[in-house]
Parts: C-alpha cells; structure tokens; sequence
C-alpha cells in the first residue's frame, strides 16, 4: 500500500470522504510527514509546495474575483508512532476571491509526535476566508500539536476560522491565531476541544478590530474530564469607531479536570464595544435533570450535553 | 387502582414547611388540574414527583401503579413512566429540534408532536434548542418532547405560561393529545380556562390540598378566594 492509500485509509476511517484525491474539480494538498504525496490546483487557485527538511512550506494563491466552487482539502498527518512535521502555510486571497479550506489533521498511533503549523494568511478587499481543521488523534496521547497563525483580513473581508479536536486523546495542544481586522471586516474564531486523561489545552486567540465598524467574535467550547487541563485566553481590542467585539468561552469540567478562561477585553476607542461571557463549571443541573426526565441515564445525558456543544 | 397516589406528603426547605401532609389521587389517563397562587407549593411537588435532586418527601409516600417511588431517580422514575415539562424549560448548545424530540426511540412522530403545538415542522426540526429560540418557542417545543415520550403521566408545570393567550388553544390541543394517546396529565396552572379542561381539578393552598373535585366547582372555589397571596390564613 502506497503512503498516500494509507493516509487516506486513515483519513477514511475518520469519516473522512477519500474521492476528494481524485475529484479533478477540487484542488488538494496531501502530506505525511515531510513528504507531499498529492497535490492538485484548480483554476484560479495556485498551489506552490516544497518539502522541507522537518516538514513541508505551501504557496496557496486564490487570484483577483476568483470564488472557489468546491472546498480544498489539505490532509496532514503522521502515521508512524513517533515524528516532528513543521507546516509553513502562506495563504493569501486576492481582492473579491473566496475559498473554503478544510484541513484535516491525521494522527492516528502518535506516541511521540510533534505537529506545528505556521500560517500568514493575507485576506484582500471583499474577500472570504473559510478554514475548518478537524484533528483525528489516536488513543495514547503522544503528541504536541501547535497551531500559530497571523491573519490580516483586509477592507470588508470575511474570515471564518474553525479548529475541532473532539477524536481520540488531545496530548498537548497549543493554539496562537492573531487576526487583523480592517475596515468593515468580519472575523469568527472558533474552537471545540474535547480533553481526556492528563490532556493539556492552551488556546490564546486575538482579534484586534483596527478597521472602522469591523466585527470579531471568538467562540471557545471546551469539555474536560479525567485530569485533563485547559486555558482559554479569548483577547479582543476594539481601536476603531463602530468596532463591536465579542469573546465566549464555555468550559464543561468532570472529573478532577481543571478548567480556567481568561477573558481580555480592551477598546481604545469610545465608539468602539467589546463584550465577553465566560461559564466555566460541571454540566449543568437543569440540562442534566431534563434529559434525564427524558428518559436518558446520567452518563447518557451528560454525553448529549458534552456532545451538543462540542458540535 | 390510581395510577398516582400521595399520600400525607411533607417537605421542607431551609426550616420552612412546604408541603404538609399533601395528598392527591390521579387515575390512568386522567388529567388532572393543579390550581395555585404563587408560593403554595405546586413547582415543589412537581419537583417531588419527577424526583428532582435535592426532592426527597420528608414524610409520606408517592405511589405510582402500586409502587412507592420515594427513593427513585428521576431516570428512573422517566423509564417507568413519568415524566415533566418544567416550568421554564433550559436550552441546550448544539441540539436539533429533531434530535431533541427523538432522545430516546419514541413512539410519536417528530414532525407530527411539533404541529400539535402550532409549530411547522419545516421551519424547526432543524433549529438548535438554545438561546435563538424565545420562550414561547422554547415552551412549546417542551411540551412536544414530552408529548413524543408517550408518558403514563405527564406533570406540566405551567405549561401555559410564557406561552400568549391567543395560544391558549394549543395548550388545550397539547392536553387532549396527551388523553388521545393514553397518558395521564397532571396540569399545574394559574388560569382557569384551561383548567376547565381537566377532568379533575385540586386546589392547593400552603401545601395542603383545600379543594378537590369536579374542575367547575374548584376554579369557581379558586376564583372566590379572598388572598391574593397565599398565606394559608383564609384557605387553610
């Protein structure tokens, strides 16, 4: 079996759909460890790569008014128990484009596996930006994975950010994402992380709205049990007129978990507004209560809960 | 045999007596109107049926089909056949109305449960059960979870309220549903309208049950009472 069948074995026993390699109408970029094993572009997107010696550094391009029809798929995995893959990502989007990425992340039998993901990304006028990153880890729990990106979303730009770790142990999870927003630009972080055992999440997104009536909004779901840990530092500044800002972190914590959110919220501008809301505790009692009125067990019910918002 | 039946109920809660020496009967598909000022105990015994944490009689017996439930939880008590739509119904992140409805294997439809509360099952099966819904949404979604659970008793604690009175109708259609399909219903209310649908209706007034009877001669008994406020001096 090939590298890339079995990355995309792995990627299918994820629920992953596997005829995306194939589909010529949707661009993609495959990599196992420090080597590419597929790529495609489609018109109007470019996709430069080389491979590096701890990992791989991609080029993506979306040209001036180009909107990509199908989503493009970047899987990323290591499929060996231990190994370092270093992701360098340049994305930008050129004035009136838009793209849909959807990232996905394969760790299957990581016991001593370091995954780091270096991303700029440059959103133009008018332009959107979808990225969803979805994580598929194995059961041991060996693995380091660090996300860190700056984004700058131009004059009326979208960008819609989403990170899922919800499959199989985190280990340690480390998330940087700073955005930029200009003028009239719109930015949604979101991020739903499920930790086991002795699990460790850190998760410090930033928006800073610079541009006049921008919009940020950072949305934290975390579910902890066992003696997993998380800390969640939600920062938004809002330093423009007509800037409006909102930070909200839930935290579900069982067990002997450790749950802490750290909401930053600075506005530097007196037409500007920044909310927050944080809840952080066990499952609540009335959710728990009802479901259980409904017939459900108490881990039955605690699991729809967790479930519900880790979705 | 009743199908519930209290017996000398007594609660209390921070050294206050809630419920004392509460008794009331309701037969197999026999809906039965719980009426009430605010503060005369009606939410706790709702809570003390469906066997709510923190719920435990101090004194009496809840019997249901013969067997006292004192000591069941509430999964428990749901499995054998009870169930509760609360007074204010809590929401829930990342659940669909249809997912919602369909918990457990029901027996009723989802689509059908939502029409009989006067909602179209096309603009909500797919809608989340949380903060985007208003209350009376949210209510009305309550009761046709409850509905789809096909319960042998129902204990609807206000399910009129929150809901507006040119609605009223479809709390009436949500009762007789309730009776169509066989299930008990014990309905706890302040408005005498829908308590006149009731086959049965209770008055209760300082945790005590000072009435009891047909729901004519209660909701005029209840209409007649000279506190506004329970306070147990005039009814008790």
């Amino acid at each position: 079996m090939s590298e890339l069948d079995e990355l995309m074995k792995a990627f299918g026993e994820a629920g992953g759909e596997k005829s995306i390699i194939a589909d010529k109408e949707t661009a993609h970029l495959a990599v196992s460890g420090h080597k590419i094993l597929s790529a495609r572009d489609v018109n109007g997107l470019e996709i430069e790569t080389k491979e590096t010696f701890t990992g791989i550094a991609a080029k993506v391009r979306v040209k001036r008014g180009v909107n990509i029809h199908n989503p493009v798929h970047l899987c990323f995995g290591i499929l060996h128990k231990k190994g370092t893959q270093k992701i360098k990502m340049d994305v930008k989007l050129e004035k009136d484009s838009s793209a849909h990425f959807i990232a996905h992340c394969i760790f299957p039998k990581a016991e001593n596996v370091k995954h780091i993901m270096n991303a700029v990304v440059e959103i133009g006028e008018n332009a959107e930006m979808k990225y969803s990153e979805t994580h598929y880890h194995g059961l041991y729990g060996g693995i380091e994975v660090i996300p860190v990106a700056t984004v700058k979303v131009g004059r009326k730009g979208r960008y819609f950010a989403d990170f899922t770790l919800t499959s199989g142990r985190v280990g340690t999870l480390s998330i940087d994402y700073s955005v930029e927003a200009g003028e009239y630009a719109v930015t949604e972080l979101t991020a739903r992380v499920f930790g086991h055992a002795n699990d460790n999440i850190k998760i410090k997104e930033k928006v800073v709205l610079s541009g006049e009536n921008s919009r940020g909004l950072i949305k934290t779901r975390v579910a902890l049990e066992d003696e997993a840990s998380a800390e969640v530092t939600g920062i938004t500044e809002g330093n423009a007129a007509g800037a409006r800002g909102h930070v909200d972190c839930m935290e579900i914590v069982k067990d002997c978990a450790v749950a802490k959110a750290i909401p930053i919220v600075t506005v530097t501008n007196p037409l500007a507004k920044v909310t927050h809301e944080a809840a952080i505790g066990s499952v609540d009692r009335r959710q728990l209560e009802t479901l259980m009125a409904h017939g459900l067990t108490p881990e039955e019910a605690v699991d729809v809960i967790v479930r519900g918002i880790l979705k | 045999m009743s199908l519930l039946e209290i017996k000398g109920l007594g609660y209390e809660a921070n050294g206050k007596k809630i419920l004392d020496n509460l008794g009331l009967s309701i037969g197999v598909q026999e809906v039965h109107a719980l009426l009430g000022t605010n503060g005369t105990g009606k939410s706790t015994l709702a809570y003390l049926i469906m066997g709510c944490e923190g719920y435990r009689p101090l004194s009496g017996e809840i019997v249901f089909e013969g067997r006292n439930i004192n000591e069941l939880k509430i999964h428990e008590r749901a499995e054998i056949g009870i169930t509760m739509a609360w007074q204010e119904p809590v929401r829930f992140e990342g659940i669909c109305v249809h997912d919602y409805l369909a918990l457990k294997k029901r027996k009723l439809n989802p689509a059908f449960c939502l029409e009989l509360v006067g909602l179209r099952p096309e603009l909500y099966l797919d809608r989340s059960v949380d903060k985007s819904l208003s209350g009376g949404e949210r209510k009305r979604i309550e009761l046709a979870s409850v509905l789809a659970l096909d319960p042998k008793l129902a204990v609807l604690d206000e399910p009129d309220s929150g809901i507006d009175m040119l609605s009223t109708q479809d709390v009436i259609n949500v009762i007789h549903a309730f009776k169509e399909n066989g299930s008990a219903v014990l309905l706890i209310t302040h408005r005498e309208e829908i308590a006149l649908i009731a086959d049965k209706a209770s008055q209760i007034c300082r945790g005590r049950i000072v009435c009891s009877g047909r729901p004519e001669d209660v909701t005029e008994y209840y209409k007649s009472r000279e506190c506004l406020i329970c306070d147990g001096e005039v009814c008790g």
